[in-house]
């Protein structure tokens, strides 16, 4: 090994490296890019309007009221069904399920539900209920919603209730109280945290989905409360009126996205701050 | 109520483990859901397509018709547009993402490692509509003004490829929404390699070192051989993901049902389509046809995830058996 071989190695792993910090450079750049964009247009929309008015008809000035409302109505709703649903699940992968057949089945299939593209379930939940009540409704719009929460916390309540140590279901058990009671009163008690960071994470990511909702909610120019009724959504309203040629729906659209945004990004932090803390008790 | 008949045993025992069970029962039940969701989906899908498949017939996949007015479909072009973005992000995205997690776990400082670990997670986290109404507004006059016509007055004359870079800048198109699709799937596949290279035992890396490896030796050589199969599966979660992106890509590709060699022309997805047009079909076979496209994109990202899951299951396996 001559000392030309060894510097050529040399400066390879030089170019190899100095190539990956270009990379994350590269990721780094974008991410910049789209906050500042979202940060700017977003700042420069913001008016009081935007919470008291509703959302206006083509080239008028107006808010966003119906739309914030509607959004917090089915994500809401879309965590209130997904959550228990998810929340047993995991439960039964964590605790009942452990080495069966079912089990292995069922949590293959929860992580390509996962990653499966949302459209597709807003598809399914379309043909399920829309076309057979034969009107876009809120209700439709959560349960689509709540579809894309269900894999989210199956998968963290399954990770959550994994790490909490087998002598701590023995000494319940030896005590003579029954497995339910051990896990909805000491396992979900020890992995309290967790699992709320797992619907925390499914609630930042509903709050942004669009697909799922253009065919089950639709959009509604006007107030409602009413479930049956097609509603007002922040992502549908940013997609309809971003592709819109106005200025001023234009200026809505990224106020929208701007909300919807931080929104997401301090949901992801809390339950980031959650998780950290969890882990730091148990250390 | 239990502690009751636990004071009295001579009791039946039935109803005391009456809630045990039905605890265990909801539990499955809902277990159950998810592959009952999962299987409903399906089948959902392949009876609302049904009319389409059944009028079509195979001709369906290789017909480049998309007419409304006569109610021809086919679904050569959103499933070209889709194969080709997907594409196109998958190869922007694979060196970037090794390249992020070979930083995060090998070069970076350790007090650098955790906030930009963060960061990129970050970009996960923002939803996929942000990134589509950045792609139109910013990144597509900015492409339009300074790249493609750059790329069409220098790549367009390159033999064999220089069909793909040559056209008008209109900056929509196949190749701003792969570009976009990689931004998206960056962080995906980026956050599985840095998890998978953590999974190596630190004493095989040591070793190298000790040999005189470099560092680029001990990631090519050591890290990659020993995760190979789940860096594969991330980069299969990153594609499954790149196949049913639906907003980012709505955006940016220009909603055009026209067959074209070039990547700066405009084209349309599996997920575009049914996205643009699903609230306006008038005609049951329309919109049976979009949701024949809907079942076909169910499929192939099923095979695509499902292929993803095993081969990261197999590195977990191989961990377990060490």
């Amino acid at each position: 090994m001559n000392a030309w071989h060894i510097g050529m190695r040399g400066a390879k792993s030089a170019i190899a490296q100095l190539l990956a910090t270009l990379a994350t450079a590269f990721g780094l750049f974008w991410l910049g890019w789209i906050l500042w964009t979202t940060l700017h247009n977003g700042l420069a929309s913001i008016n009081l309007a935007l919470f008291t008015q509703m959302t206006p008809p083509p080239g008028e000035t107006g808010g966003l009221l119906n739309a914030f409302v509607g959004s917090a109505i089915m994500s809401g709703l879309g965590v209130v069904i997904g959550a228990p649903v998810g929340v047993l699940a995991g439960t039964y992968l964590a605790e009942y399920g452990r080495g069966a057949w079912l089990g292995e089945v069922i949590r293959f299939v929860n992580d390509i539900l996962l990653s499966a593209p949302s459209i597709v379930l807003g598809l399914f939940v379309y043909t399920l209920v829309v076309a057979r009540v034969g009107h876009f409704s809120a209700l439709a719009g959560a349960l689509s919603l709540a579809l894309i929460v269900l894999p989210v916390v199956v998968r963290t309540t399954d990770e959550m209730l994994r790490l909490v140590p087998t002598q701590m279901r023995e000494a319940a058990l030896s005590l003579g109280v029954p497995q339910w009671k051990v896990t909805t009163q000491v396992l979900y008690r020890a992995s309290l945290p967790g699992i709320v960071t797992g619907i925390l994470l499914a609630l930042a990511r509903i709050s942004g989905e669009t697909a799922p909702l253009l065919f089950t909610a639709l959009n509604n120019q006007y107030w409602t409360t009413d479930l049956s009724a097609p509603m007002a959504n922040v992502p549908v309203v940013i997609f309809q009126y971003a592709m819109s040629p106005y200025d001023s729906w234009h200026s809505l659209a990224w106020a929208g996205a701007f909300f919807l945004t931080l929104f997401v990004l301090l949901v992801g932090l809390a339950a980031r701050a959650l998780v950290s803390r969890h882990r730091m008790t148990h250390d | 109520m239990s502690a009751v008949s636990v004071n009295l045993p001579s009791r039946p025992r039935v109803p005391a483990d009456l809630p045990d069970r039905g605890f265990r029962w909801l539990a499955t039940g809902a277990a159950l859901l998810v592959l009952v969701a999962l299987v409903a989906a399906a089948g959902s899908m392949l009876s609302g397509g049904r009319a389409a498949f059944e009028k079509f017939g195979f001709g369906f996949f290789t017909s480049r018709a998309w007419d409304p007015v006569a109610h021809d479909f086919g679904a050569l072009i959103p499933i070209y547009g889709t194969l080709v973005t997907a594409l196109i992000a998958i190869l922007i995205a694979i060196p970037v993402s090794f390249g992020i997690a070979m930083f995060l776990t090998e070069i970076a400082p350790r007090w650098l490692r955790g906030p930009i670990g963060a960061a990129v997670e970050l970009l996960a986290a923002i939803p996929s509509i942000i990134y589509g109404m950045w792609g139109l507004f910013v990144l597509v006059p900015a492409l339009a003004t300074h790249v493609y016509p750059w790329m069409d007055a220098h790549m367009g004359a390159w033999p064999l490829v220089g069909v793909l870079f040559s056209g008008p800048p209109l900056g929509l198109g196949m190749l701003t929404a792969g570009l976009v699709l990689a931004i998206m799937i960056v962080p995906f596949i980026a956050s599985v390699m840095r998890e998978v290279f953590h999974t190596v035992p630190g004493r095989l890396k040591e070793s190298a070192y000790a040999l005189g490896s470099t560092r680029w030796e001990v990631v090519w050589d050591v890290v990659l051989p020993y995760t190979r199969s789940a860096v594969v599966g991330g980069i299969f979660l990153g594609l499954g993901r790149a196949l049913g992106e639906t907003m980012a890509v709505t955006f940016v590709l220009g909603n055009s049902h026209d067959m074209t060699a070039s990547l700066l022309m405009p084209g349309n997805s599996i997920a575009a389509t049914i996205a643009n047009e699903f609230t306006e079909a008038d005609s049951p076979i329309y919109r049976s046809s979009l949701i024949a496209l809907g079942f076909v994109l169910f499929l192939v990202t099923f095979v695509v995830l499902a292929a993803a899951r095993l081969m990261l299951r197999r590195l977990s396996r191989q961990e377990g058996n060490r």
